[in-house]
């Protein structure tokens, strides 16, 4: 068995007297699509925001590449190589499509502050290089020729695409991605499917994913856990879930 | 060319041009507000006066003492409460302005207290203020254009995405912050030599909620919004001077309206750009020339 990429152990996550996660663990391997699945509410996201330390967890460990991240800020999570992107979509509303992906693209500019003062060749330089690289991850998504564009006047289908570009343009080993599918239609979703099967192999990425459409999920996901009020459920491969008679009842409704 | 009092108007328009473009960055660029900054003003200007008068050092030297050590001071308290959340960092930094003007009140040994420092040499003529605006000017539109700007911008439209970017929060946010500190510095040293004469009053609670309200009518995210909205600020009550007693109403019904008109200030999120008007015409031209061709 290869080293884990993502491991939670029994981590722990209280608001006030609500365990919102609760002695969570899970091991995503290198390489992987992993599903997190499980109703509203069942602390899907607060696990995402304590992987990438939005939350600090009450209790347990995370280890990322081997490394402890528990105590991670969010900026240092991003720069160890952890994107992600959010289920309510958060863009930079008021700037340019570009500048969205070139922010993220700033994180390995190499210039300092004396350089950008006064603009010196190497500012001119990394800029240059900068937008060039931001061109190229908008053009993976499609969106290359909306570059001059409001973020917050384009389409909410083209809003998801470039939230993950602009996670992607951070350079990550590990993509989050929160409802990726949410509100889209039965082919938005089979294209979305195909979207990140391709990114996946031509950035050779780990994604853990918080789906809600069974068909994106059974579609993509190599293995996957489903949550019930901050509690695993159950953990396995897609097929094996879909079997579980606890799944069936809590989740995904049992036939008639 | 300019008489005194035209000179005298440029000179104060400039020093308050220089402040109001920190605070842009502050309040525009990363939507931190702040009611202390004339309280930097302050210490930019008594330290730069104490540097010319009792060390006798070069004017451009003071003012560049004045400018760091409130820069300095600013990080310092930036340290303690740039952590705060929008209001409660805002109420610590109008706090902060109210410390400084009664404790140069109290000093009466260095500052000379209540009755003011005086005997500052003038130094601050329309070129020197000019110059200094145009270089501040330039400096801040190269900061807001690199990816530090990029950052600060990113942080004003959501934090949280920010920081899922790589964008270390509290760290720009105090860059900003000094940024602007060390503008308000620049500008109280100025001011300094150009007046002559400083008391503590003059960078009172009045002076900084004009800075923020000059930012916010000119337009928030737009450096040449804050250079028009200086100038309507500071010209403006000059041209109406003989209406000396309804100026206050005027300017504050103007405020007013342009909050309710346009709430992002009158040219909130926009910037001039020559080579863009450049375009414009030559566009307009190219398509007269080819509406002849066609007849």
């Amino acid at each position: 068995m290869s080293e884990a990429i993502l491991e939670m152990q029994n981590v722990e996550k209280r608001f006030g007297g609500v365990r919102a996660i609760d002695q969570f663990s899970l091991k995503v391997e290198p390489g992987m699509i992993y599903g997190l699945i499980g109703p509203n509410g069942a602390g899907k996201t607060t696990i995402f925001n304590t992987i990438t330390g939005i939350y600090q967890a009450d209790g347990g460990r995370i280890l990322f590449q081997g490394n402890d991240i528990t105590k991670i800020e969010p900026h240092e999570a991003a720069r160890l190589g952890i994107a992600r992107t959010f289920q309510n979509i958060r863009l930079f509303g008021n700037l340019s499509v570009k500048t969205n992906v070139m922010i993220s693209c700033n994180m390995h500019s190499k210039y300092h502050l004396g350089d950008a003062l006064l603009r010196t060749p190497r500012y001119r330089e990394a800029t240059k290089e900068t937008e060039a690289r931001a061109m190229e991850f908008l053009d993976i998504v499609g969106l290359a020729d909306k570059g001059e564009e409001r973020a917050s006047s384009l389409p909410y289908g083209h809003q998801r695409k470039l939230e993950i570009a602009r996670a992607m343009a951070t350079d990550p080993k590990l993509l989050l991605l929160d409802e990726p599918a949410a509100g889209m239609n039965a082919d938005e979703s089979v294209e979305l499917v195909e979207f990140i099967r391709e990114l996946k192999k031509r950035f050779d990425i780990t994604i853990l994913m918080i789906e809600h459409h069974m068909d994106v999920v059974t579609n993509l996901c190599d293995a996957c856990t489903v949550l019930n009020f901050g509690k695993t459920l159950a953990t396995g491969t897609v097929e094996e879930i879909k079997k579980n008679p606890e799944v069936i009842a809590a989740y995904l409704g049992g036939d008639e | 060319m300019l008489n005194s009092f035209q000179e005298g108007v440029l000179v104060i328009c400039c020093v308050n041009m220089i402040a109001v473009l920190g605070m842009s960055v502050l309040t525009g660029f990363t939507r931190l507000f702040s009611f202390g900054n004339a309280g930097f003003m302050s210490i930019g200007a008594y330290a730069a006066a104490i540097c010319s008068v009792q060390f006798k050092l070069p004017f451009v030297l003071s003012v560049l003492i004045g400018a760091a050590i409130a820069g300095i001071v600013s990080y310092i308290l930036g340290s303690l409460t740039i952590r705060l959340r929008g209001d409660y960092f805002l109420i610590s930094c109008l706090g902060f302005g109210e410390c400084v003007r009664v404790l140069f009140n109290y000093t009466k040994d260095i500052t000379g207290g209540a009755n003011g420092y005086s005997n500052i040499p003038y130094k601050t003529t329309g070129v020197v203020a000019v110059i200094s605006t145009v270089l501040a000017f330039v400096i801040a539109w190269n900061f807001i254009h690199s990816r530090y700007g990029q950052a600060l911008t990113a942080i004003r439209e959501n934090e949280m995405a920010a920081a899922a970017n790589g964008i270390n929060v509290v760290r720009y946010k105090k860059m900003s912050f000094v940024f602007s500190a060390i503008y308000a510095g620049w500008a109280g040293g100025l001011y300094a030599h150009y007046l002559r004469f400083i008391t503590p009053t003059l960078f009172n609670l009045g002076k900084s909620s004009e800075l923020v309200i000059t930012t916010v009518l000119g337009g928030l995210g737009s450096l040449t919004g804050s250079v028009l909205g200086t100038l309507i600020v500071q010209i403006l009550p000059e041209i109406f001077r003989s209406m000396s007693e309804y100026r206050m109403l005027f300017y504050g019904i103007a405020v007013v309206l342009v909050i309710l008109l346009r709430p992002n200030g009158l040219c909130g999120y926009w910037e001039f750009s020559l080579t863009r008007l450049v375009q414009k015409i030559r566009n307009i031209g190219k398509k007269t020339a080819k509406e002849n061709s066609h007849e």
